[in-house]
């Protein structure tokens, strides 16, 4: 089971300073049995239960849904935008987070604060502004599509909704890093005649690699779910723009439970693999450079 | 964090007073135009502004576009499409909601973050992992979760349709019958409180952690009991961060639409939350409308913004260490 760490938080359950305080605070049993409770009731039992649907359906009957060409369109879809999504975050993420702790400009600390904009902007909110924005019409789709590049429903618009909501998750887990690099280790690259070019690439960026590769786990996690800024901007043409989660409301719709069901359990199996080798390259890489 | 350390004032272009965030190695002003540890100014301008380029397209820019939408029509209209009877409802629900789920998972922050930061057991990080499932898990699937157990073909249907007769001992018979969940508040509140999860039961972890136990020991060395050194000691230390998880998990409860959108049923007057609305109007082609009902919830997430900042400037000491600026 992977864990995908909330971005705003460290990990916790690590080194603790004080391992040695055993149940020395009361209050181990109550809080042990009400947290257990009530994830098991929220969230484990039912989550189990689509796993419960998924077996009676039989390894056939789940193939058969997933090789379904319009599912097996919806979930390269979804897989590929929410990557490249990642991707260009990761990019564009790192430069924000760059610029936001290297440089002093004005209007730094608004840029800073707007940041966290999608994880407060309601989805769907963001999906008709950036419908409105990149369609033909919009303030920025006039432009590009006048110079022959079409964003709204294509799947080019659904990687621009999920740039949207995956951007913070790489921008706030990269920008604690880079604050706490070490101004020694870069004096020292320079005073040895290393170029800022070469300081830069070989002595900042990898202490920063992990907290990228965290952040682009992250940012994929949301987009490959993500669901309420994507359905306006991507115009829903089956086996072009139609998501998997957006698939799973219209099996729904026909109440057909097991084909809703069939793509939620490939969705999951999917991210949760997908996750587990981010997380075992992060911890790999962070290991090679002795932590961060 | 200290603010400036020795004679390094930061930055080249240092139009801003200086600033609370380190950079330990930000060059010095007025240094040697060529200074080995930055980049040259050119370089630094063009990271700007492709940095700032971005952010306009895809934040500031949306945002802009639904307050100037919203007014495309008018002010009339404006009001007109708040005013509307179903606008009235779906704020009433988005704000019952989110009445509802932000206590629920306050509670449960509170407890688990005692659980995971005070003691030790075996386990702690699968069950850290286990609360951070919802994060991972798409809002459309959680809201699927809940049609499989109460919809009409679910398993629980029997349940909510005609009830079971129990005969229990004491009691004797006993009808149990539920309310009627899916398409309803319940099924709501319930997909709300699954996608907002583990929001502030992550918050406070790592802050509960940093503080230790030492003031709790000491208190109740002192013979206060576990709840006297619980409300007299650990509340106060956490109440900032609780209420930084708070506004971010109210937030989220406020627009959260994948998860609501599959269990709400689309029934106006009743069952439609503010997103779903908005959602309803587009679709309909009442653009300006749409728009105009967006611009609450985009009042309400700058609401947020600006309280979250406040919070990591204001009260950052008490906050989890990456908050701190």
């Amino acid at each position: 089971m992977s864990s995908v760490p909330n971005p705003l938080t460290p990990p916790v359950g690590g080194a603790r300073a004080s391992g040695r305080q055993r149940r020395v605070l009361p209050g181990f049993g109550l809080s042990l049995g009400y947290t257990l409770a009530w994830l098991g009731l929220i969230v484990l039992i039912p989550l189990a239960g689509v796993f419960v649907y998924a077996s009676g359906l039989g390894w056939n009957g789940l193939w058969r849904i997933w090789t379904e060409p319009r599912v097996l369109a919806a979930l390269k879809i979804s897989f590929g935008t929410a990557l490249a999504a990642a991707a260009f975050n990761a990019v564009m993420g790192t430069l924000v987070a760059w610029v936001l702790v290297r440089y002093r400009f004005p209007g730094r600390r608004l840029f800073d604060a707007m940041i966290d904009l999608p994880f407060a902007l309601p989805t769907a909110v963001a999906g008709i502004a950036l419908t409105a924005l990149y369609g033909g019409n919009g303030w920025i789709g006039r432009w590009l599509e006048a110079a022959g590049f079409k964003v709204a429903y294509t799947p080019v618009g659904i990687t621009v909704a999920l740039v949207f909501i995956g951007l913070p998750f790489v921008v706030r887990v990269v920008q604690p890093v880079l604050a706490e690099t070490e101004g020694e280790l870069e004096e020292a690259a320079a005073t040895l005649g290393a170029g800022r070019w070469n300081t830069v690439w070989k002595v900042v960026l990898p202490t920063v690699w992990p907290a990228v590769l965290a952040g682009f786990a992250l940012a994929f996690a949301r987009g490959v779910g993500e669901y309420g800024s994507v359905i306006f901007i991507a115009g829903n043409i089956p086996m072009v723009s139609e998501i998997a989660p957006l698939l799973i409301t219209i099996k729904l719709e026909e109440f057909d439970y097991a084909g809703a069901t069939a793509i939620a359990v490939a969705m999951l199996l999917l991210s949760f693999a997908l996750l587990l080798v981010i997380n075992t390259l992060q911890a790999r890489l962070a290991r090679r450079r002795g932590g961060t | 964090m200290a603010p400036q350390t020795g004679g390094n004032v930061q930055g080249v272009i240092a139009l801003d007073p200086p600033q609370l965030t380190m950079a330990p190695s930000a060059p010095t002003v007025g240094a040697r135009p060529a200074s080995p540890t930055s980049e040259p100014r050119w370089v630094q301008w063009l990271l700007i502004a492709a940095a700032i380029g971005f952010l306009l397209a895809f934040l500031l820019l949306p945002l802009l576009l639904v307050f100037a939408e919203a007014l495309r029509g008018g002010i009339g209209a404006f009001l007109a499409a708040i005013r509307e009877p179903d606008a009235l409802a779906a704020i009433r629900l988005t704000l019952l909601v989110t009445a509802i789920t932000v206590p629920l998972n306050l509670v449960f922050g509170v407890a688990a973050a005692w659980l995971v930061a005070k003691h030790e057991f075996r386990g702690k990080r699968i069950l850290v992992s286990l609360i951070d499932l919802p994060f991972a898990v798409s809002p459309v699937v959680a809201g699927l979760v809940f049609i499989l157990i109460f919809g009409a073909h679910g398993w629980a249907w029997p349940l909510i349709d005609e009830g079971v007769q129990l005969s229990l001992p004491l009691l004797g018979q006993v009808h149990l019958q539920l309310p009627k969940i899916v398409f309803a508040l319940p099924g709501i509140v319930l997909a709300t409180v699954f996608v907002t999860f583990p929001f502030i039961a992550r918050e406070l972890m790592p802050l509960m952690e940093q503080q230790g136990s030492d003031e709790e020991l000491a208190a109740l060395s002192l013979g206060a009991s576990g709840w006297q050194a619980f409300w007299r000691v650990t509340l106060p230390n956490i109440r900032w961060g609780l209420l930084y998880g708070v506004l971010l998990c109210g937030a989220r409860a406020m627009g959260e639409f994948g998860a609501v959108s599959v269990v709400s049923g689309h029934i106006r007057g009743r069952t439609n939350t503010l997103p779903l609305h908005v959602e309803i109007l587009y679709n309909e082609y009442a653009y300006s409308a749409a728009f105009a009902v967006a611009t609450l919830l985009a009042l309400s997430a700058l609401v947020t913004l600006v309280l979250k900042t406040w919070l990591e400037w204001r009260h950052g000491e008490s906050l989890a260490a990456t908050h701190r600026h």
